[in-house]
């Protein structure tokens, strides 16, 4: 026998010794998350019923998640992909077949998200929750209620300086695409200067870009009005009585986040498991309770808390579904007009 | 020095002991610089990623120029105002801490033995806390209504909140204070060891305390302020979290720009080439203190 057999016989012979048998995943998955969007309690309870361990990792964009698994990072288990960059996720084999709708719990995924665009088939992705984009303010900071419309963010007038913007270029960008009915994909060098010119009239009215703090922002009063995500708005809501949130008439981003397994995933095996478990109507509703984005699940709402089906921000109201704009990945073409506007809005 | 330090064999011996040194730093530095290197000069694919193997300098030529919609290539300044942003902000970090910096140690340097230990132990404090935790409490310092406004508000200073937050006063104030303490060591350390009695000398030869402080301890404690200002520049150009936390993230800094290559905008290739020409200036400005601070041994 040489000896580099024997070596790896050797290591066999300890990882047998030591660990559980190969042919079971170690007792553990790691998960690539959003920030503040899964409870700890619910972590817990995974744990305690199944026995698998959870580690969790955070980014805040899904550029960020699509850059770190292009660059080849290993060891997550179960990420969070919006609806957008799934196809790219997909086209450049990053993401692994998991057949969502064939798993025990698929059957509840809810009508109208069995057969997303961004993955017709649910092949690769099992859904989590939704939610739009769009303004918060308080109504005992801006003096009364405001128009429906994105023009209360872009011409403030006598709110200039009292409001705050998301720090991410694709939700900017999106917004100014909206007020000016231009497509946000747009491939018109003379579109995108436009957006520019309503971005840069814009800026010496804004407090301040940031994507994070947004709730704590609104309530301590140092902004009066915030481009938001729905869950944070209703966190808002929550505390400030006098808040709203704005579906604007203009449009407004719907988007849809997504469970999906990594290509490079150590314990596929356990993230199957856990995307099952979270299919669960009451195992998702308390997703919803705790982050307060609407889920994609049947039979979740007799355990949602009932401020939240009060709450339009997290419950819209039918009349606004025709205002919804469904997020999409735009060309390269487009993305790079994009970034160009960002970088001379922020030089 | 030893005479056996010159043996053959003792030298091998030493090659051979610094080699985990070597390895460490080649491969831990090295080799992430020879990558960044190699992907500013490959192709980008359009969704983010690179095609290996097909070389371009379009990284390098983007970062002053652009196609014009008349396929023509005309100049681009917006990369480059961003680098002098970075530039001009550092510099000024370097100006304000060492305006603080220098009385700091020259007070702890003339401070008995015990004291001064004391005293440099409470300048390291901070760096036992992170430094986007330190940035938050700022936020909480600086912002409308804030402690700050609620103090001088409360001892009848000022009636109005002086909205300090999310200015270019934030950001100056948070620079300055993050980088303090990497100003007060060098020149502490130097100070210590300068020889105070030239000053008395000085005061016998009738210099009065300016002329005494910029014609003797200034020029006797130069390295501490180049090695310090390096150590402030330097850093200060990747500031990145204060700029966003504290000025409200209305202007890139370069660290914003690269971030967003690897981010939004999908070009790899780009950011390496940014990351590679920023680190072309600061290594000049290390050799500044090669031209600058090394000329004092000689003297």
């Amino acid at each position: 026998m040489s000896s580099a057999r024997k070596i790896i016989l050797g290591l066999f012979a300890a990882l047998a010794a030591f660990g559980p048998a190969l042919a079971e995943e170690e007792k553990k998955i790691n998960l690539y998350f959003w920030p503040a969007y899964i409870p700890e309690e619910l972590l817990q309870r995974f744990t305690k019923e199944t026995g698998i361990a959870i580690t969790l990792d955070l980014y805040d964009t899904n550029e960020a998640l699509l850059a770190k698994l292009q660059a080849g990072a290993t060891g997550y288990d179960v990420v969070i992909p919006s609806d957008y960059i799934v196809p790219t996720m997909v086209k450049a084999g990053l993401l692994q077949k998991i057949d969502a709708k064939a798993m025990p719990n698929g059957k509840n995924i809810a009508d109208g998200f069995t057969a997303p665009s961004f993955d017709p088939e649910r092949a690769y992705t099992a859904p989590y929750t939704w939610g739009t984009t769009g303004l918060v303010y308080d109504t005992a900071k801006t003096g009364g209620e405001l128009p429906d419309s994105w023009s209360v963010f872009f011409e403030p007038g006598p709110l200039s300086g009292k409001i705050a913007s998301l720090d991410d270029e694709v939700e900017v960008f999106n917004a100014a695409a909206y007020y000016l009915g231009i497509d946000k994909c747009t491939e018109t060098p003379a579109d995108a200067q436009k957006i520019l010119d309503l971005l840069l009239k814009q800026k010496p009215d804004l407090k301040l870009y940031s994507s994070s703090a947004t709730v704590d922002r609104v309530i301590a009063g140092e902004v009066a009005v915030h481009h938001i995500w729905n869950g944070a708005a209703h966190k808002v809501i929550a505390a400030v009585p006098t808040a709203r949130y704005i579906y604007a008439r203009e449009g407004v981003t719907q988007w849809a986040d997504n469970l999906a397994i990594p290509t490079t995933a150590a314990h596929p095996d356990n993230a199957r498991l856990f995307i099952n478990w979270m299919m669960d109507p009451k195992n998702i509703a308390e997703v919803t309770n705790y982050a307060g984005y609407m889920n994609s699940i049947k039979g979740s709402e007799p355990y949602l808390k009932p401020e939240l089906s009060r709450d339009a921000s997290v419950n819209m109201p039918a009349e606004f579904a025709d205002r919804m704009r469904p997020s999409k990945e735009c060309s390269p073409t487009a993305r790079e007009l994009r970034n160009k506007v960002w970088t001379k809005l922020k030089k | 020095m030893s005479r056996s330090a010159y043996n053959p064999a003792n030298r091998l011996r030493r090659y051979v002991q610094t080699l985990p040194a070597v390895l460490v730093i080649a491969l831990l530095m090295g080799l992430p610089m020879v990558m960044m290197g190699f992907v500013s000069i490959v192709e980008r694919a359009p969704d983010g990623g690179v095609h290996w193997g097909e070389f371009t300098l379009r990284a390098y030529s983007n970062f002053l120029f652009e196609e014009s919609l008349m396929g023509g290539v005309e100049l681009n300044t917006d990369y480059v105002t961003i680098y002098i942003r970075s530039f001009v902000l550092s510099g000024l970090t370097v100006v304000g801490t060492l305006l603080i910096a220098f009385p700091a140690a020259l007070f702890i340097a003339l401070q008995p033995q015990e004291r001064r230990n004391f005293y440099i132990f409470l300048i390291s404090i901070p760096f036992w806390v992170n430094l986007l935790v330190r940035n938050y409490a700022w936020i909480l310092l600086l912002r409308t209504n804030g402690l700050i406004d609620q103090a001088l508000i409360g001892s009848g200073i000022i009636s109005e909140p002086l909205d300090l937050l999310y200015t270019d006063i934030a950001v100056a104030i948070g620079l300055i204070y993050s980088f303090l303490p990497l100003m007060v060591m060098p020149l502490y350390a130097a100070l210590e060891k300068f020889d105070f009695s030239l000053v008395e000398a000085a005061f016998d030869l009738g210099a009065n305390r300016i002329k005494t402080l910029f014609y003797v301890i200034i020029p006797g404690v130069r390295p501490g302020i180049v090695a310090g200002s390096i150590l402030v520049f330097i850093p200060g150009l990747g500031a990145y979290v204060t700029p966003a936390l504290l000025g409200g993230s209305k202007s890139m800094m370069i660290g914003n720009l690269i971030e967003n290559q690897f981010g939004a905008a999908r070009d790899w290739p780009f950011g390496a080439a940014l990351s590679f020409v920023l680190l072309i200036v600061v290594a000049l400005a290390a050799s500044a203190r090669i031209l600058f601070g090394g000329k004092e041994k000689h003297l």
